[in-house]
């Protein structure tokens, strides 16, 4: 994956799939430690105590359409090259949680790409599914809850092309902004 | 437009119920991008921006997006499934944002379908073992 917003969109989609009405996304940037952390948290179906080991096994997957699963263990690895940390814990019903985290200033760091472009994609694909972002960069913030939206919007779709055109470029705004308040 | 304002997304909301009051009815196209890990990684969120940005700018209101997961043939990917009522679907395949806005154009506006870059669904895969990983 040649951008860690990238991890982040695989991995949302992960909780998607597993029935999650609500996905909380957090971006984490603390110069002074060196460090960055990224959290998501879903509340879906969760994973067995059992098979926590297993999903991070490229070569352990729950679908049939091929042999391989790979989008945890690439971020896995991704985090690993940077003297991160990974872990994944989970209770059945209740939900998943994924946190990484890398050393800021490592040369093996991706960059953090196109978060705009992610959150479009995955309120056109899942418009009933609430996404909760952060992104905190030195103590500032820049926060995006669809459920706020949502109701604002009342009967209109999240997922209608002029209001998601309009929210991408909300993002991509504040993003750039935050991005260069650090 | 930096900031999310409530007026702005009042403005949105107003047009949208405006616009959509006037028609009554189900979609009659549905695309689909698929998201798996293995679309991702091949390039699947810039044909999916370049879908947002076509479908915002036509006038049509009976096409729906849909994302998917992965369907086995990975190395085909990016992929994107075009159905419209009463055709058979068509899957196509190595898409990038330009033959996204190209297929937008032409097979879903117009009804011509791009062969080019369709995946011969019924087609044994060339190579062994093409259709795996």
């Amino acid at each position: 994956m040649r951008e860690l917003s990238l991890h982040i969109l695989d991995v949302v989609e992960n909780g998607v799939d597993a029935g999650a009405g609500f996905i909380r996304i957090s971006i984490l940037e603390e110069k002074a430690k060196n460090r960055l952390t990224i959290t998501i948290e879903d509340d879906g179906a969760g994973i067995e105590d059992a098979l926590l080991e297993k999903v991070v096994d490229p070569f352990y997957t729950t679908r049939r359409t091929r042999r391989v699963g790979l989008g945890l263990p690439l971020f896995r690895e991704t985090s690993r090259r940077c003297d991160g940390t990974f872990t994944i814990t989970s209770r059945r019903g209740k939900g998943t949680r994924v946190e990484a985290g890398f050393r800021l200033d490592h040369i093996d760091l991706p960059p953090l790409g196109n978060i705009a472009g992610c959150i479009s994609a995955l309120i056109a694909g899942h418009p009933e599914v609430d996404l909760l972002y952060t992104h905190r960069v030195n103590g500032r913030e820049f926060r995006f809850d669809t459920r706020e939206i949502k109701s604002e919007l009342e009967e209109v779709a999240i997922n209608e092309p002029r209001v998601l055109k309009y929210l991408d470029g909300v993002i991509r705004k504040s993003e750039a902004q935050i991005e260069t308040a650090g | 437009m930096g900031k999310l304002t409530i007026d702005d997304l009042k403005k949105i909301k107003e047009r949208v119920k405006r616009d959509t009051a006037l028609r009554e009815g189900g979609s009659t196209v549905k695309i689909t991008v698929h998201m798996g890990t293995c679309g991702i990684a091949a390039g699947a969120r810039e044909v999916m921006e370049a879908l947002l940005q076509e479908m915002s700018e036509t006038e049509r209101q009976d096409i729906r997006v849909m994302t998917s997961g992965c369907m086995g043939m990975c190395s085909s990917e990016p992929n994107v499934t075009v159905e419209m009522k009463d055709k058979d679907p068509v899957i196509y395949q190595h898409m990038d944002a330009n033959k996204m806005r190209q297929v937008f154009k032409r097979h879903v506006l117009l009804g011509e379908a791009q062969t080019d870059f369709a995946l011969a669904r019924m087609k044994e895969p060339q190579h062994e073992g093409e259709d795996r990983i």
